[in-house]
């Protein structure tokens, strides 16, 4: 697996590794028994503090997405939920899909859409998160 | 107990005749964590550091370092048992060769893991003949490190440990960073290079002219820090963007810039409620971050 943390955007570096795993499993990169790395061997492949791992691992366990083992790593655990998940991005990026259509019909440019998706994403979702 | 932070600070302050170097320093540095200790040149982190070694007498105030006063000899010497320090001129004795330095420290040490040793020294690829005095500035870093990480410490105080290596030298400090901290080993370094210490820190303090400004999580950092540039139908009245969490606002003509620390989304709810035609919020970088808090003071 390769992962990719961005430093500077505004998102806390454990949320983007569980975001980019959950993709991963989401994709079919990662299936159900995956072994991922352990928090020591990722840490220093990605050079990020390992407590930043340890954080991404356990929420993702608290989720049900992994399964830590004393000693022997992180295994992905696919449930049904996780299935239904991936139908569901699916059937998201279809209606995403129709909605720039929508809006490039009516005269936006890609530019003002990117903008106008990014200001709602980055705030919408913290107050979502607070309730 | 295992909660307990690794360094604690009560109005810590050092004055070098009518110079404050550090004024009232209140810091505490949790176990188990990566701490960047942040701030321009001179703004007191060296100084800092040397009275939490005992190196420099504080003018007043106090603190402990592993739990031991800082300015009690007997206590000092238990506390650098178990604390190993890469100074920033990295002093080491130019008339020995690598082996013989490395021979030498060993010899200090009871913690001291020779089976580590050997793996660094190869990973390193440090030349163990070659006299210390003609080794490159990262070499030198290497050494230093090699010598703090032999051992196993409970905490790792780095002063400016970057500073003049290149990015191979840099990224190879970073990941010795990581796996010290991975064997549960707490780490507190300075520096004033941004890039580095967004990645690997877990926790930031800003000290500028002796005065701590930031004392936050870098997770509470990236989440909550942001930029609002908004644009109204007529010049906005900058009072009513006067609230908390928002820490500078620039005005010119129908646009507003505010730079808040947290709160954001009182400032967007605040625009719509005056009609603003757009409002854009992006996160700030550490960097700049940096700048503004620097600058604000």
């Amino acid at each position: 697996m390769f992962f990719k943390l961005n430093p500077t955007t505004g998102h806390p570096l454990y949320l983007q590794l569980m975001q980019q795993i959950r993709h991963a499993v989401e994709t079919g990169a990662l299936q159900d028994g995956s072994q991922l790395p352990g928090i020591r061997t990722l840490a220093e492949e990605l050079v990020v503090s390992p407590n930043t791992i340890a954080k991404a691992y356990s929420e993702l366990e608290h989720e049900g997405l992994l399964e830590l083992r004393q000693g022997s790593g992180a295994f992905v655990c696919v449930k049904r939920r996780t299935r239904f998940l991936t139908d569901s991005v699916h059937v998201a990026r279809r209606r995403i899909r129709d909605l720039i259509e929508r809006l490039r019909d009516e005269g936006l440019l890609d530019e003002e859409i990117r903008r106008a998706f990014e200001a709602e994403l980055l705030f919408p979702a913290e107050i979502v998160r607070k309730r | 107990m295992t909660d307990e932070p690794v360094i604690v600070t009560r109005g810590l302050a050092k004055s070098y005749g009518g110079a404050h170097a550090v004024r009232g320093l209140n810091l505490s540095v949790g176990r188990h964590r990566i701490t960047a200790f942040l701030g321009r040149n001179g703004a007191g982190k060296s100084t800092t550091i040397k009275m939490l070694l005992g190196l420099v007498r504080p003018t007043a105030g106090s603190g402990t370092v592993l739990g031991k006063e800082i300015t009690d000899a007997v206590q000092n010497r238990e506390m650098r048992r178990r604390v190993a320090y890469v100074a920033e001129d990295k002093s080491l004795y130019g008339y020995m060769t690598v082996a013989q330095t490395i021979a030498f420290a060993r010899s200090f040490y009871s913690d001291w893991r020779i089976a580590m040793e050997k793996k660094l020294l190869l990973d390193s690829e440090l030349p163990a003949n070659r006299k210390v005095r003609s080794l490159s500035k990262g070499m030198r870093t290497k050494l230093a490190l090699l010598l703090a990480f032999a051992r196993r410490p409970d905490l790792l105080i780095l002063d400016e440990p970057s500073e003049g290596l290149d990015p191979v030298g840099i990224e190879y400090l970073l990941r010795m960073l990581t796996s010290c901290s991975a064997e549960g080993v707490s780490v507190f370094f300075s520096s004033h290079q941004i890039a580095e210490v967004e990645r690997v820190a877990d926790h930031i303090c800003i000290l500028e002219k002796g005065c701590l400004l930031v004392d936050a999580s870098v997770d509470q950092l990236r989440e909550s820090y942001r930029r609002v540039d908004m644009v109204f139908p007529a010049p906005p009245p900058e009072h009513e963007f006067r609230i908390s969490g928002v820490e500078r606002i620039k005005t010119a003509g129908n646009q507003m810039s505010v730079f808040a620390s947290s709160n954001a989304e009182a400032v967007v709810e605040r625009a719509h409620d005056l009609s603003a035609v757009s409002i854009e919020v992006a996160p700030v970088g550490l960097r700049d971050v940096f700048l503004e808090t620097v600058r604000e003071n």
